[in-house]
């Protein structure tokens, strides 16, 4: 069956005409994840019969002429630290192995009553903390344009997903750029929206003040009707904001003649940036020009503070919010006394002169974390430590204040910002995995938006000239997401740049919907 | 001996909220282990805290109460430790912006020289409750049970300046404390089921010559009473100031010891430190906006604070004439029993009778009956009633005992119990009948009264009585009086 499985709105208008079920839709995607799993493995769970019993409810209300949600048997991926109660939430830790949440997210809840289809929970890097999904601590992803590549990450599995064609929705979450790079790597789009659009509340915490969770796709307007979807004021997130939620699918028609284009100077001009990304950008900023966009040069002075704010501001809240994985409530424990009480005669079963409970603590956790999560926790409690909090932490708040200062500048003089969203595209499996501040500095270019707290949407541009795509960064002010959908829908009526599919799906024949590169 | 204690205390107070601080939870006592318990509290990953309103405008309402200053912001932070009953691995609670700031109580010096105390509030602030670890040892291998259940109750931590002097001092605060958070609705206070908790921290500033030296300072826990608390105070002064007699040691150069009372030894013993309790890596909450607290808000809280203890001590006084001690005692009955005695005030008109009443018969029917002012064994319409009786001269003050006693133990209303105990009126020919039979029994008593002694008449009073049960005393005595007076001889 040749389905449209990398479009929303063609999903959606096939159902309708009556040409498909979501229940044949279903039943293919399944097929398409079973064929992708060995090369790409960008998914942690497939929800065989709970996708199948959602499609067969979604095509017997549509046969009964009851109204449908407007994601009505669209195949939906979850990054899997999105809790779900009838699927495991691992956040690809050994720590919650098997875990099943008793609760589902609220952007599960608003998923499901827009009709939506979850087929499965995708891969990551543990606990969202990485750069290319190679610290999960279950399996590999590869990039769907050369399996020899990451996806990026953290949310690698949820853009593999759509680029490999299995869905045409995956839902991510975003802490320093991990929606925006591994869409960028992916050739896909990806947003995250304003901090506070979208409910955090069954989002597994990393950095509570940063994380938000983001629609990935190919099409702009694909995201735009997710948004629409699960965006909102939620009251069980205190820090979700009571705004009205907009029809951003209008958004996506709005004409950008007259707006003004800021272009980065800072990222532009950056010596780490790779060339075919630059020629990227600036192609992408002569398309603006051509729908009557102005370009303008913009400033963001503290831009070489992003990255060391971040990674004080980020490990700190991820060592609190990772507290709980103590073996006690939560997570595998480990308990000398009870796993090896041979070896652990004494008083309460302890070997050490710590006690069995701060045994188990630490055995706990040693076991249950991988190494870069523990590295992050290690970071976070040293930076809050007595006699450190004032130099790290506190000096962070304070730059960060400096950061979202600048934004707020540049949108005095540019209606939305323009560069590129990653230094160079997608880096080789195990290139970068040993050394964890190169693999940092993938950051570059988007951790400026979480600690600002703004929108932003990486989208295709050109591709390099070795065939691997690259992706171009929009952002704009706080709530604007408006202005990043008519830009980015703007770039995608003019150009074919997201049309382009992987070409090793296209040869082995998994029907990748492939319309004029 | 010459040194003076110092002491400061930490109180923990349950907030009287129908559920926790940062979720919907119920916050009832003696619940089946973990059934009021959802993601939020369990601290499940991904879930979330959302503020609860009430515990804010508890929390500032007692705040007021203390003659705290209530700033215009004040945010959470996280205190970070590990331990099995902390599901989250660390507490939401209030570090450099608390909820309320620099006030005072004032209350009677308990050293009766009859002044009154201000103690300094530093500080009152909201925080989660943890849950509660159960040790069990039947099995024989020790094991631990986790009830999380009271784990994200509010709690207002109160915290004072080292300003109590005397371990007595320490309980008259405490004993002060309660009373203004019951009448303000606050908390119920019961020390019983944890819903309010009392650290002291305590030292002595010792004279050696020219010299003060400070002893190192002791934080005791595990005080289940206000009397526990000043018995293992006093138990803490003498321990202290032997230790340092014997081995020296100051609050510079020693650390803060935590030890528990053990209420049965009547002695405090060292604990054994929190793990890492040192740094708690306190971090503001960024799950949890700052709260903003308007002016008005403010304001309105304040003048919607009621009568406090100390404005009620005075009127009882001014208004109903009541002395000092009984309004003292009264008052420290909590709000329940001003309600009920200003009802029973306004039925019988007679306010020092109602006192007298509450204090005795009513405390001690309370007591017997194991009731309480919310829920007394008779109605404050039905005492009011029966004491108008008694002020009216209808009934006399002990036939009226009896009458609440069978009221409480038979109920019905009170001219059945009159008309059931035989209670009538008798007439002034019974009542002159009785005095000439009485009369004529005792010739000495007659000339004791002749002799100037008026009070002897008394003696026949009991007799009178056991003639006849519903004659009046006070008419019995006079009558003979007159009697007397007017020459009376037997037949």
């Amino acid at each position: 069956m040749d389905l449209p499985l990398d479009s929303i709105s063609q999903l959606c208008a096939a159902q309708q005409r009556g040409e498909v079920t979501a229940r044949q839709i279903v039943d293919e995607v399944l097929v398409r994840i079973e064929k992708s799993q060995p090369s790409i493995g960008a998914y942690l769970h497939v929800a065989h019969d709970v996708a199948r019993h959602q499609a067969d409810a979604v095509d017997q209300k549509r046969r009964a002429g009851k109204p449908l949600g407007p994601l009505a048997g669209i195949p939906v991926a979850l990054k899997d630290v999105l809790c779900t109660q009838d699927m495991p939430t691992t956040c690809a830790s050994r720590m919650l192995e098997g875990y099943i949440a008793p609760y589902d997210a609220t952007i599960v809840k608003r998923l499901r009553a827009a009709d939506a289809v979850i087929v499965g929970k995708v891969n990551m890097d543990e606990f969202a903390m990485g750069g290319s999904t190679e610290n999960s601590a279950y399996q590999k992803t590869a990039n769907p344009w050369d399996i020899s590549r990451t996806p990026g990450g953290s949310s690698g599995g949820s853009a593999a997903a759509v680029a490999c064609g299995t869905v045409p929705l995956a839902l991510g979450s975003d802490t320093g750029g991990s929606i925006r790079q591994p869409a960028a790597f992916c050739g896909i789009s990806g947003l995250k929206p304003t901090y506070g659009r979208v409910s955090r509340y069954g989002l597994v915490a990393f950095a509570s003040s940063l994380d938000q969770i983001g629609p990935l796709g190919y099409e702009v307007n694909d995201l735009a009707v997710a948004l629409n979807a699960i965006a909102g004021h939620d009251s069980r997130d205190a820090t979700s904001l009571d705004r009205p939620v907009e029809d951003w699918t209008a958004a996506c028609s709005t004409s950008i003649a007259g707006w003004r284009i800021g272009l980065i100077r800072e990222q532009l001009d950056s010596d780490g940036l790779d060339p075919d990304v630059r020629a990227s950008v600036i192609a992408a900023a002569r398309e603006l020009e051509a729908a009557g966009g102005r370009l303008v040069d913009v400033h963001l002075p503290n831009a070489r503070h992003w990255v060391p704010t971040y990674y004080v501001v980020a490990p700190c809240e991820a060592s609190s919010n990772l507290a709980r994985y103590d073996g006690a409530h939560l997570g595998r424990r480990v308990d000398r006394a009870v796993d090896d009480p041979g070896r652990c005669a004494g008083e309460g079963g302890s070997r050490s002169s710590r006690g069995r409970l701060t045994d188990m603590y630490c055995d706990s956790r040693r076991a249950g974390f991988g190494v870069e999560v523990r590295r992050r926790i290690l970071l976070g409690t040293y930076a809050l430590s007595a006699g450190y909090y004032d130099a790290y932490y506190l000096k962070s708040l304070q730059v960060r204040r400096l950061i979202a200062d600048d934004f707020a500048a540049a949108f005095t003089q540019a209606d939305i910002l323009l560069g590129p969203t990653t230094p160079s595209p997608a880096f080789r499996l195990g290139e970068k995995i040993d050394d964890p501040l190169a693999m940092y500095l993938a950051d570059l270019f988007t951790v400026g938006a979480n600690l600002a707290g703004i929108p932003a949407l990486s989208i295709p541009g050109p591709a390099a000239g070795n065939g691997l795509p690259i992706g171009v960064q929009l952002q704009a002010r706080p709530l604007a997401e408006d202005k990043l959908f008519a830009v980015g829908a703007t770039l995608q009526r003019q150009t074919d740049w997201h049309r382009r599919r992987p070409p090793a799906l296209a040869s082995a024949g998994t029907a990748p919907h492939v319309r004029g590169v | 001996m010459d040194f003076t204690t110092v002491v400061g205390l930490e109180v923990h107070v349950q907030l009287r909220t129908e559920t926790k601080l940062f979720c919907r939870c119920r916050t009832v006592f003696g619940a089946p282990p973990n059934t009021l318990t959802c993601p939020t509290c369990l601290g499940l990953p991904g879930a979330l805290p959302v503020i609860n309103q009430r515990a804010i405008e508890l929390g500032m309402r007692a705040g007021l109460a203390l003659n705290c200053v209530i700033p215009p912001l004040t945010k959470w932070d996280r205190k970070q430790y590990f331990y099995p009953d902390l599901p989250k691995g660390y507490q939401i609670s209030q570090f450099d912006q608390p909820l309320a700031a620099d006030g005072w109580l004032e209350f009677t010096d308990p050293s009766g020289e009859g002044g009154s105390l201000r103690i300094g509030i530093v500080r009152a602030h909201l925080e989660e409750d943890a849950g509660k670890s159960m040790h069990d040892e039947r099995s024989g291998q020790a094991d631990t049970r986790i009830d999380l259940n009271r784990a994200g109750t509010p709690l207002l931590e109160i915290v004072t300046r080292p300003d109590l002097r005397s371990p007595a001092a320490a309980k008259a605060f405490l004993t002060e404390l309660k009373l203004l958070l019951q009448y303000l609705d606050v908390s119920d206070c019961n020390m019983q089921e944890g819903s309010l908790r009392v650290d002291a921290n305590v030292n002595l500033h010792v004279s050696a010559g020219d010299r003060l030296i400070e002893t190192p300072i002791v934080e005791i826990k595990n005080m289940n009473s206000f009397r526990a608390v000043e018995r293992a105070l006093e138990y803490e002064v003498g321990r202290q100031y032997e230790h340092w007699r014997q081995f020296g040691g100051t609050r510079q150069d020693t650390a803060k010891q935590t030890r528990g009372w053990d209420d049965q030894a009547e002695r405090t013993y060292p604990q054994r430190e929190k793990e890492e309790s040192s740094d708690y890596r306190y971090f503001p909450d960024p799950d949890l906006p700052a709260v903003r607290i308007e002016e008005a808000a403010i304001e309105a809280a304040r003048s919607a604070l009621g009568e406090l203890p100390a404005a009620v001590r005075r009127r009882l006084e001014t208004q109903y004439g009541l002395k000092p001690y009984d309004a003292d005692v009264l008052v420290n009955q909590g709000p329940a029993a001003i309600g009920y005695l200003e009802s029973v005030i306004e039925l019988s008109g007679d306010p020092r009778r109602a006192s007298a009443w509450l204090q005795q018969d009513v405390a001690r029917a309370i007591r017997e009956h194991q009731r309480s002012w919310q829920d007394p064994p008779l109605s404050s319409q039905t005492l009011g009633e029966l004491l108008r009786r008694v002020s009216d001269g209808a009934l006399d003050n002990n036939r009226a005992r009896d009458v609440y006693q069978f009221l409480i133990e038979q109920g019905g209303g009170i001219a059945h119990a009159i008309s059931s105990l035989g209670i009538t009126t008798v007439d002034e020919n019974a009542v002159e009948q009785l005095c000439h039979q009485v009369l004529a029994q005792n010739p000495q008593v007659i000339e004791d009264v002749r002799g100037g002694n008026q009070k002897a008449i008394s003696a026949l009073v009991g007799q009178a009585k056991r003639l006849n049960p519903n004659v009046n005393p006070g008419r019995f005595r006079q009558l003979c009086l007159d009697l007397i007076a007017a020459g009376w001889q037997p037949d």
